[in-house]
């Protein structure tokens, strides 16, 4: 691998893993939510199998929300956008490739992860699979929505408060299709909701690179 | 079309228009009202129906507004005019307060209908989701605080949010659906409430062309004042 694209999701995969680690850091506070909820609502476990698609998915979504900041603000911050921006590559390829290793920094870990949580709520197997493969498809959906969100706050001082505010509203579509994809496959239906689930991601992240680029724009020509 | 976007003439027609729509909307409340509270009892529902007459509307109103804002953007970035963003602007609490009275509404018609003040039905909860949209529109005009940027970021993010409102609707309808379908275009609904309802919604409509006048002309004097005060500086 090599070439501006393939350096740029290097350095933001390194930047992940070391400064202050805030991909594993996503993986522990996703641990922890799924911990949380059955200390909350009990430990029935017919009950737990039955919410742990909506649970794990909430988890996943915060779980990547908190590391948002780490996709524009830093660079943002310190400067490096404004090299990045100079840089051969198109706006919107930059909106790409860092959308892509957000996902492989985040999306992917906790997908890994789920299979592991998914036997602590009791999930029976295919529905741990079915799981598995909503948020392996529906995380990078996820990362691109919060790439716009990340872009349009990522000058503001206190975005942190106002992102999720942002980007929640607009995930709604892909928690309803990724937990729904593990209901159906606990009542036996089959309801297309990973087909669903997947034009979203796939519109998502085909559309989210130009309006994360059209932010970065913004923010940079003042 | 354009020519009306000029501020000064902006100014000119809606300080002419502003007490006509007035008065229109104060007329057509006071007899929508007269003649929502003059309709029978509804066969399954009481009297309960006449809150049809004010949640109906609101939710006209709070749609209405959102495409009005998404329209407003796609003008403010494409051809960068600025009384396009304060027309956007504008309209976001506006919006916000509709969404808000369609949701109260739509809970104290839902008590006696289905029993319970909230029940997670496909239109309340898009309903409740579009509500949040705005709220996350309003706070990001809010926190950038130059105005230029502040305008071309809500623009973006309202664009994304008229994109992704059909998706959420058809998703939220895939989850769940106990409201009643849509009644109105289809003939369904009897004359006897058809008739207080159109002029209840008339009403609103005019109610919030006019509230919307007022703000944008109170943005295009804020704008005026903030560069008269620039120049002094």
């Amino acid at each position: 691998m090599s070439g501006p694209f393939a350096s740029l999701v290097l350095r933001d995969l390194k930047l992940a893993a070391r400064s202050g680690g805030s991909a594993a850091l996503a993986l522990a506070f996703f641990a922890l939510v799924a911990t949380l909820v059955p200390l909350g609502v009990g430990a029935d476990l017919k009950l737990l199998a039955r919410i742990a698609g909506g649970v794990l998915w909430v988890g996943a979504v915060l779980a990547a929300l908190l590391s948002l900041d780490r996709l524009y603000q830093g660079d943002f911050d310190d400067g490096s956008l404004e090299l990045i921006a100079l840089s051969p590559l198109s706006l919107e390829q930059v909106a790409l490739a860092k959308l892509f290793a957000h996902w492989i920094s985040t999306g992917l870990p906790l997908t890994l992860l789920s299979p592991l949580l998914a036997v602590l709520f009791g999930l029976p197997a295919p529905a741990m699979l079915a799981l598995f493969v909503s948020l392996l498809i529906g995380t990078p959906a996820v990362s691109a929505i919060g790439a716009i969100g990340a872009s349009l706050t990522l000058s503001l001082k206190r975005g942190g408060l106002i992102l999720p505010l942002i980007v929640l509203p607009l995930l709604v579509p892909a928690v309803i299709f990724g937990a729904g994809a593990v209901t159906s496959v606990l009542d036996h239906l089959s309801n297309g909701a990973l087909g669903l689930l997947a034009g979203f991601a796939a519109a998502s992240v085909l559309l989210s690179p130009f309006a994360a680029a059209a932010c970065v724009r913004l923010n940079l020509a003042g | 079309m354009f020519r009306y976007a000029n501020p000064a003439i902006f100014m000119g027609l809606s300080g002419v228009l502003l007490p006509w729509v007035s008065g229109a909307a104060a007329i057509a409340l006071t007899a929508g009202l007269w003649l929502g509270f003059h309709v029978p009892p509804d066969y399954q529902q009481g009297m309960t129906v006449t809150i049809m007459f004010v949640h109906v509307p609101a939710a006209i109103v709070a749609e209405t507004a959102y495409g009005l804002i998404a329209v407003a953007s796609l003008f403010s970035l494409v051809w960068r005019h600025p009384l396009a963003d304060t027309a956007a602007r504008a309209a976001a609490p506006l919006g916000a307060v509709f969404t808000a009275l369609g949701l109260i509404t739509g809970s104290l018609w839902g008590r006696p209908m289905w029993g319970a003040y909230w029940v997670w039905d496909a239109r309340l909860t898009s309903f409740l989701l579009l509500f949040f949209l705005y709220l996350g529109y309003i706070a990001l005009w809010n926190a950038i605080e130059d105005e230029v940027r502040a305008a071309r970021a809500a623009a973006i993010l309202a664009l994304v949010g008229a994109v992704n409102l059909p998706i959420i609707k058809f998703s939220v309808d895939w989850w769940n659906t106990l409201h009643q379908g849509e009644s109105i275009l289809s003939g369904q609904i009897a004359p006897v409430f058809l008739w207080p309802l159109l002029t209840m919604a008339l009403g609103y409509m005019l109610l919030f062309t006019a509230l919307w006048m007022v703000r944008v002309r109170t943005g295009i004097v804020d704008r005026r004042a903030k560069s008269l005060m620039q120049r002094e500086a």
